[in-house]
């Protein structure tokens, strides 16, 4: 008994040893990342690398601010070259010139948020209606959502790009944002949340006269809420890193995300390793923060749409 | 009898109203799932009949299986498969199985220091697969990596070695990569299972002089075997999908030794911008995905 205690804590011991040594390996890409984002010229290209900045400067965000230019903001309005009186497509522009790399931020974060609320709203109602409602095709429509979820995505993306230049969309933020809302993955995690929400409620609410609306607004969505924010986190990083998709759809520099763009540095500059992780860390740093803050919404929902799946 | 057929007409008139308002529910959503997911499979399907290629004046042609034909011919298709199913076979089991020795050691450790290890182990999943592959382009690079440096101060190599230039390397530097990139989601999914094992039932096996082996292999594994099959499926999806890190560190080269069938896809379509035969790759390696989905799913059944 008394050697057993003593081996299995040995083993813990040893296993926690490991464990860290992994966890500071697994942490050390993004380590090399951001200390490389400020170290000189001289240290990045020694060839003894330098484990800790001998001295932080900016210059290579200097380099990355200094290169193109574009307006703050910019926003097309989807399908608008069908009803504006030219026939070209209604663009609004604001705020200063900036670096391009903050545009590419700015164009980063609208992708993401409005994927990740459209996605929302929609996945919510739909995974509502299949969960608690019968209709016609119902068992249908689940085998085809299902069916997708495991197909690559990928796979579609020529078709999608044939498709969104007929729609005039190619080039354009939403072309990477309706087909991120369309994955059904979102519609399956909801199904699974909203099975919980018990029918006497929905019943109860009924017979109270409260009309579909009200009822999915005042019961579901609250009943559903760490569901929904577990979509949305999860919507906001796929979509922020999409590269792929981003990679098919956009062109143009001034519409570019900041994945794209820092792949674009690295193409032209491919030696340039500090100016590169300049540009990765401005990438990876607003992501990482905001996945830290909301680690337990997020680790939570992933966990229960796939044990409830 | 009346009242019968009152309530039957009654529920006629709820079974309308409840189907109308979930499909008035479900609008939404199915616009974009229609109109962006379903239709572009279709389509994937219907075009890898076709010759269609951007470029030519003739519209696209009907050939049938010919694409299908053709694929089965190259050479750089075949490697490309051979490859990625490398990557698959060599990245799905060590993924599982180290995210399940990772979940295990970790599992019973106090909140703090379990969430603090779980989101290292997530932290290159969130960082996003460019930033991710453009700092271990630099740390593989041949004069100013790390990679040498290190392996030349322990010894295990004796001059610089262009890792991801070589095509005994290349490939192994991107499954590492892939690796690092894909356990972030197994761990948090197999450490939220194993939190959820009964631990009356784990008691009660100590109680019968269980040790901790026979504790995981007769009550803890069978248990969170959904996971263990959800876990294969996506790892398995995800490494069949592997693309950014070939574009980025490689472009498939040097000499196709690193081409994936997503990055052919890609490659003939952008670069080459052969629609169709794009098309027949894709619904090729859906055809792989689904079989291998399949068979993992019997597989784990059985069990």
């Amino acid at each position: 008994m008394n050697s057993g205690i003593k081996k299995t804590s040995i083993y813990k011991i040893i296993s926690m040893v490991i464990l860290v040594i992994l966890a500071i390996l697994f942490a050390f890409p993004l380590y090399w990342i951001v200390t490389g984002a400020f170290k000189t010229m001289a240290s990045i290209n020694a060839t003894t690398p330098d484990w800790f900045p001998k001295e932080w400067v900016l210059d290579n965000f200097n380099k990355l601010f200094s290169r193109q230019t574009a307006p703050l903001w910019e926003l097309g309005i989807p399908f608008s070259s069908k009803f504006s009186a030219d026939g070209k497509p209604i663009i609004f522009t604001a705020g200063p010139v900036v670096p391009a790399a903050i545009r590419w931020l700015v164009n980063t974060v609208f992708m993401a948020v409005m994927a990740m609320i459209l996605t929302c709203i929609t996945s919510a109602m739909a995974g509502y209606a299949l969960a608690k409602k019968r209709f016609k095709g119902q068992n249908l429509l689940f085998t085809l959502i299902v069916c997708a979820m495991a197909l690559p995505k990928q796979v579609i993306l020529i078709p999608l790009l044939r498709e969104m230049s007929s729609l005039s969309l190619y080039n354009t933020v939403w072309a990477v944002i309706f087909p991120t809302v369309g994955w059904p993955f979102g519609v399956f995690l909801m199904k699974q949340f909203s099975e919980g929400v018990p029918g006497e409620m929905l019943e109860a609410a009924r017979i109270d006269g409260a009309g579909e609306a009200r009822t999915f607004v005042e019961i579901v969505v609250p009943m559903i809420k760490p569901g929904i924010g577990a979509l949305a986190i999860f919507t906001f990083i796929n979509s922020w890193n999409d590269y792929f998709m981003q990679l098919i759809m956009l062109n143009s520099t001034s519409k570019l995300t900041i994945s794209l763009g820092i792949a674009k540095l690295q193409a032209e500059n491919s030696t340039d390793f500090g100016l590169i992780m300049a540009g990765a860390s401005l990438a990876a740093i607003p992501i990482i923060t905001i996945f830290i803050m909301f680690q337990k919404y997020f680790t939570q929902g992933i966990a229960m749409g796939a044990v409830k799946g | 009898m009346a009242r019968s057929s009152t309530v039957t007409s009654r529920s006629k008139v709820l079974v309308r109203r409840e189907t109308r308002s979930a499909y008035l529910f479900l609008l939404p959503n199915m616009i974009f799932f229609v109109g962006f997911v379903v239709i572009p499979m279709i389509l994937c399907i219907y075009t890898s009949f076709f010759d269609s290629t951007m470029g030519n004046d003739t519209k696209d042609v009907f050939i049938g299986f010919g694409n299908y034909v053709e694929l089965w011919k190259d050479q750089i298709f075949l490697r490309a498969l051979k490859n990625t199913f490398v990557i698959v076979l060599v990245s799905v089991p060590v993924v599982c199985v180290f995210s399940l020795w990772v979940s295990s050691a970790i599992y019973r450790l106090r909140g703090s220091i379990l969430s603090t290890f779980r989101c290292i182990f997530y932290l290159p999943v969130v960082t996003g697969s460019v930033a991710v592959t453009v700092v271990w382009k630099w740390m593989f690079n041949n004069y100013y990596g790390i990679f040498n440096y290190v392996g030349k101060g322990v010894g295990l190599i004796d001059k610089n070695i262009n890792w991801l230039g070589d095509e005994k390397f290349a490939l192994w530097c991107i499954i590492l990569i892939l690796f690092t990139t894909s356990i972030g989601q197994p761990i948090v999914l197999y450490v939220s299972a194993l939190g959820n094992v009964d631990t009356s039932l784990v008691e009660a096996s100590e109680v019968d002089g269980a040790n901790s082996f026979q504790q995981f292999w007769k009550i803890k594994w069978p248990l969170i075997m959904p996971t263990t099959l959800y876990i294969l499926v996506i790892t398995t999806i995800n490494s069949f999908q592997c693309f950014a890190l070939i574009q980025l560190l490689t472009s498939g080269g040097p000499n196709h030794s690193t081409d994936t069938v997503m990055y052919y896809i890609y490659y003939t379509a952008f670069k080459l911008y052969r629609y169709g035969y794009g098309n027949a790759m894709g619904v090729i390696l859906a055809i792989f995905i689904a079989l291998l989905s399949a068979v993992q799913f019997k597989l784990a059944k059985e069990k």
